[in-house]
């Protein structure tokens, strides 16, 4: 059998010449004319020397830290842009999913909105018209279907959007982190929908950062880092070396290298795990510091497995405490664990005056390791499967009787 | 019975040559877009499709008011009612068919991003987006000649769709250039009004070219692309004649835009997605 999809060698190259805009003005062009190629063209590979294949009925997912590359491929692989070396082989139709509705236009309905996203994606109009009533259903809006989209709320435009997207049935689906988005209700109904596309026997490429969807939904991974593929085989072992990579960046300390221009950021963190299980401690030590005057703020963690799901957050003070001050600040905070699974966690730190306003956040900035299980007398292991937390739990009995 | 699989290869190398085949399966998509425009043009407006008619009739008003005795404008052999209503209803036509389309590369950049399709729909979607309000004018032309009682020669049927696609191809020649520059150098948004405005006076479109002394000037004039148009579609209403020459100059203007135009947006596409 053919692969359906064959990448050879690709990469792509841009010109980094123009820090002030992605778009040229006029005037620095005709600036340039005079320059006699003084301007200084910085080249940035992308992507480079990128090769694999991929077999009919296939699901593979696409693994990378922030800046890997994975965006730029899948733009490739949907012909938004072309690679500046190399070549791709299709034997199917394509159908790409960089954004959940794509084109959707606030001033017009949502029956409207279905037509017009669904055509984008490459749907006819009989098709569209043919799958019309169960889009709707599986959306969920059919009340609101002849409302303007701007009357929507965000959660049901996002419904909507992944309603028309999930019905689209090319032979290769390219999908970009359309998960990340939506309550966990949806986002479950999504995944569904997604596994059936998978068992269906079309051929999907998934890119995002739950690496649990990943896990579920795809055969083989391949792991880029800096624009290279790092390592392309099972799933499994993919997500192994993804966290081995983004394992060295993370550790008990954090110390700031770059300069913010944030009014107030974290400069360091250091964490210590104290007390054993199953009443574990953290104590966060850290160091704030103040560029100018600010309003005053408060702080919040979020604790993830390592699959950077997180799981819950904590936040010491709920009134913004940390009053303006141009200096530097320090602090510790104490976060009591819940009895946690052994494994590695990842905590997120946040500042900011107002939950929806951010003078800095550190995504997973700092790690710690959970050695033993909070329950001693367990004598099986844990698993993802069943969550990371263990409450306590005890039985009673309240009476016997016996049967009839 | 399976259906062929579509075999395709994507490149550094691109193709310079329109894809007519891909254009073609893409259909439908010509259709989406001019509806999606017409639509939310006419979105939340409480006159909706009559703004279409009422431009052109206030702007015939205006000029009829101001100009037809200050022009000093003599020869003409029908009303200057008419006369104006039949200019600026192509001329409408084809400014905004220019001005959308010249701006829709960029108001589009948000999908552009992110799904692929024939580049070239985007434009010619805004072109066929001002022909509907075309339409709409040129119902109400119909009523003043009716007014008037001009009626136009049987050579209409020919001319008034030929001068039609002499404006569709100036638009698209000159819109789908403008549309490319205009992701690339963002300049060319404050180029385009001024652009409209300086062709609609250099154009005889409220006063006729015979109002032009100097030949020379005349020929500068003839070189707008809408000059034909507007020559061919006022040919069936007045006995005058016009003039071959001129008018092959405005023809060979917009089909020279055209190729320029289509050209320099065929080899600018692929990197849309990059700059915009």
């Amino acid at each position: 059998m053919k692969p359906i999809l064959d990448v050879q060698r690709i990469g792509k190259r841009y010109n980094i010449a123009h820090q002030s805009g992605n778009y040229l003005s006029m005037r620095e062009r005709i600036g340039q004319l005079f320059a006699h190629g003084k301007t200084t063209n910085e080249e940035f590979w992308a992507l480079e020397n990128v090769s694999f294949s991929v077999m009919p009925g296939e699901s593979i997912g696409i693994i990378g830290r922030n800046g890997a590359g994975k965006s730029t491929l899948l733009k490739i692989l949907s012909k938004i842009t072309p690679p500046t070396t190399g070549k791709i082989i299709s034997r199917g139709r394509i159908a790409s999913l960089l954004e959940v509705g794509t084109g959707f236009h606030t001033e017009l309905s949502g029956r409207e909105n279905i037509f017009f996203n669904g055509s984008l994606l490459g749907m006819k109009h009989a098709e569209i018209k043919a799958k019309f009533d169960e889009i709707v259903d599986f959306s969920g809006v059919e009340k609101f279907l002849d409302t303007p989209l701007k009357h929507y709320s965000s959660g049901m435009q996002l419904r909507l959007a992944f309603a028309v997207a999930a019905f689209l049935e090319p032979e290769i689906l390219i999908i970009d982190e359309v998960l990340a988005v939506g309550d966990a209700e949806f986002q479950k109904k999504c995944m569904g929908k997604m596994e059936d596309v998978s068992k269906s026997g079309r051929t999907i490429l998934f890119v995002s950062h739950n690496l649990n969807a990943v896990e579920k939904l795809c055969h083989r991974g391949i792991l880029l880092d800096r624009g290279t593929i790092k390592e392309i085989s099972s799933t499994q072992h993919v997500l192994q070396q993804y966290q081995k990579l983004i394992g060295v960046n993370s550790s008990e300390h954090f110390t700031r290298l770059n300069s913010v221009k944030e009014p107030l950021f974290f400069n360091k963190i250091s964490l210590r795990l104290l007390g054993t299980q199953p009443l574990l401690k953290l104590e966060l030590s850290i160091e704030l510091i103040s560029n100018q005057n600010h309003n005053s703020a408060f702080i919040a963690f979020d604790v993830s497995d390592s699959s950077f799901n997180t799981f819950m957050q904590a936040i010491p003070n709920y009134s913004p405490f940390i009053s303006d001050s141009k200096n530097s600040k320090k602090l510790i905070a104490e976060i009591e664990l819940p009895p946690l699974v052994p494994g590695k966690y990842y905590v997120s730190a946040w500042i900011g005056p107002h939950n929806t306003i951010t003078f800095d956040y550190l995504p997973e900035v700092v790690s710690f390791e959970v050695l033993n299980s909070p329950t001693p007398n367990r004598t099986f292991p844990h698993t993802p499967d069943h969550g990371m937390i263990v409450p306590n739990s005890r039985i009673m009995e309240i009476g016997v009787s016996e049967l009839e | 019975m399976k259906p062929e699989p579509v075999l395709y290869e994507i490149n550094a190398t691109q193709n310079r040559l329109l894809n007519f085949g891909e254009l073609w399966r893409y259909r439908e998509l010509f259709y989406f877009f001019t509806w999606r425009d017409i639509k939310v043009k006419y979105k939340q407006t409480v006159l909706g499709f009559l703004w279409a008619i009422l431009q052109p009739l206030l702007m015939m008003l205006i000029f009829t008011f101001f100009f037809s005795r200050t022009l000093n404008i003599q020869h003409l052999t029908i009303p200057y009612p008419v006369f104006v209503f039949s200019g600026l209803i192509l001329w409408n036509f084809f400014s905004s068919a220019l001005t959308n389309a010249s701006n829709s590369m960029v108001n589009n950049a948000p999908i552009i991003k992110k799904i692929y399709f024939p580049r070239l729909i985007i434009p010619v979607s805004s072109i066929l987006g001002a022909f509907f309000d075309f339409i709409m004018a040129f119902i109400l032309f119909f009523f003043i000649l009716l007014y008037y009682q001009v009626s136009p020669e049987l050579s209409a049927i020919l001319l008034w769709p030929l001068a039609l696609l002499v404006t569709a191809v100036a638009s698209l020649g000159l819109g789908s250039w403008l549309s490319a520059l205009n992701v690339k150098y963002r300049d060319f948004r404050y180029v385009i009004p001024f652009l409209v405005q300086i062709l609609f006076f250099v154009t005889p479109i409220i006063y006729p070219a015979s109002l032009i002394e100097q030949e020379w000037i005349r020929y500068i004039v003839a070189l707008s692309p809408m000059y034909a148009a507007i020559e061919f579609f006022r040919i069936p209403l007045s006995t005058t004649s016009a003039n071959t020459l001129m008018l092959t100059l405005s023809l060979s203007s917009s089909i020279i835009f055209l190729f320029v135009g289509l050209i320099y947006f065929r080899r600018t596409e692929d990197f849309f997605a990059d700059l915009a």
